[in-house]
């Protein structure tokens, strides 16, 4: 099991560690930056943190202990070609310069090389532990990547990087608002990959459009990874053939809206959410804060409660604020009033680790 | 020579001590400045060189016109303020 978390907030870095049957806060990092989002590449034992300072921008730094940080360069766009036509859905120039970080995953030939994430949707890859970038050309520069728009962001952005432990080669990547996106040639070529996603925000001739789906996650099961799940704005869909074509699951507890989903890293069949009463009323139903999880690929679900808040609720769980450690037991979330919750089994009972953080954008275990 | 303050709240992140540099626009005298600190280039300027959206640069209190190139001129003796603008962040 892991016996660390990182909770990257509004307001620090914070991090958990286990000491016996219980945690505690060990180390503050960053205290009164808004971090937002952290990671840890095994491989070589280093942590990434993101920064985004507003006024100065977006940062980011690394650690090799997770206590002394270095800043390291952050993503960087091209000039758009003058002849270059880009806007955005509102007709507006899209800014072709960095405005958040907002995915990590470890891409392969081993440590310090990492996929990155961004808004306002570039991929870019590391391959010196974020001394350097390079942006992904072919997908950036594909004609239907000007079809992406911004889903509650004013630009669209990639949150979810995927990559193939069989053959990381192969990644995916999930955009708000850009459907899923996959390559079999570390990037080389792409091809979106959202058939059987439903956008309910677009008119209904372009409801199935792959490219303006809005998939706020999408996650796949470490040892069967061709079964994927993604928590979509409208709603949960599933994939068993690789995201090839996506599956409605219609009822999962008290709503099918949310952000965050997390799938058991040996079995496909075993998803969490987080769900709220929907994109207008991004609230717990009822004022009570609740967990689904699923054991049979959707079709039914357990609400899980034990130890969550059952009345006067008011918690969001964003995209990233949910993970899972490798054992499947384990799991973490953090919410926007600042709240987060350990789980040691499963999800059946929860246990408060603090209720007074600044709002949580996002946990991981490390 | 123009001389070139930072809002003490770079301080926290980057040098951003005030400092004497040469320069007929912002943009010289700032550049000046980034080649020695090139970190601190990175909080007043995007991957560009245009000014961050929410900063501000102001020359014998002036604010500065040119946000893309910065080439608004500049006098011997100038004063140089890069400053947080009101506004987002």
């Amino acid at each position: 099991m892991s016996d660390r978390i990182l909770v990257s907030t509004r307001k620090g870095l914070f991090t958990f560690e286990r000491e016996g049957a219980s945690w505690a806060l060990r180390q503050r990092a960053f205290v009164g930056d808004n971090v937002t989002l952290s990671h840890v590449d095994r491989r070589d034992g280093r942590f990434y943190a993101a920064l985004d300072h507003g006024h100065f921008g977006v940062k980011l730094h690394r650690s090799d202990d997770g206590v002394e940080w270095t800043e390291v360069a952050v993503p960087s766009y091209p000039e758009r070609p003058a002849d270059y036509g880009d806007e955005t859905h509102a007709g507006e120039a899209l800014p072709w310069s960095l405005k958040r970080i907002w995915a990590f995953a470890n891409a392969g030939d081993g440590g310090g090389n990492l996929w990155c994430g961004t808004i306002p949707g570039g991929l870019f890859r590391s391959r010196d532990g974020g001394e350097s970038w390079s942006l992904c050309e072919p997908l950036w520069l594909h004609p239907d990547r000007k079809k992406w728009m911004g889903g509650g962001a004013d630009y669209p952005g990639i949150h979810s990087i995927l990559v193939d432990p069989r053959d990381p080669r192969r990644v995916l990547v999930g955009v708000s608002c850009g459907g899923v996106w996959e390559t079999l040639d570390e990037g080389a070529s792409w091809t979106v990959r959202a058939e059987g996603m439903r956008a309910d925000f677009m008119p209904p001739e372009l409801a199935g459009d792959p490219n303006t789906q809005d998939p706020h996650l999408v996650v796949a099961c470490p040892a069967d990874f061709d079964r994927m799940w993604s928590q979509h704005h409208c709603g949960i869909w599933r994939s068993v053939d690789g995201a090839r074509s996506w599956q409605e699951i219609e009822k999962a507890g008290p709503s099918t809206f949310g952000f965050a989903v997390a799938v058991h890293p040996k079995d496909p069949e075993c998803a969490w959410f987080v769900p709220a009463v929907s994109d207008q009323h991004r609230i717990p139903v009822d004022g009570e804060l609740v967990v689904t999880r699923t054991r049979d690929g959707g079709r039914s679900f357990e609400v899980l409660r034990e130890g969550l808040p059952k009345e006067a609720a008011y918690d969001l769980v964003y995209r990233h604020a949910l993970d899972i450690d490798e054992s499947g037991e384990r799991l973490v979330f953090g919410s926007t009033t600042g709240s987060v919750w350990v789980s040691e089994n499963g999800g059946d009972s929860w246990q408060a680790l603090s209720h007074h953080l600044p709002p949580v954008y996002a946990t991981c275990f490390a | 020579m123009a001389t070139v303050h930072f809002t003490q709240n770079l301080r926290r992140h980057v040098a951003s001590e005030s400092s004497e540099v040469p320069g007929r626009t912002v943009r010289e005298a700032l550049d000046r400045l980034f080649a020695d600190n090139p970190k601190l280039a990175g909080y007043v300027v995007d991957e560009h060189g245009a000014l961050r959206h929410h900063m501000n640069i102001f020359v014998d209190g002036e604010m500065v016109r040119d946000r893309q190139q910065l080439s608004d001129p500049i006098d011997d003796g100038a004063e140089i303020y890069v400053m947080q603008a009101l506004s987002g962040g």
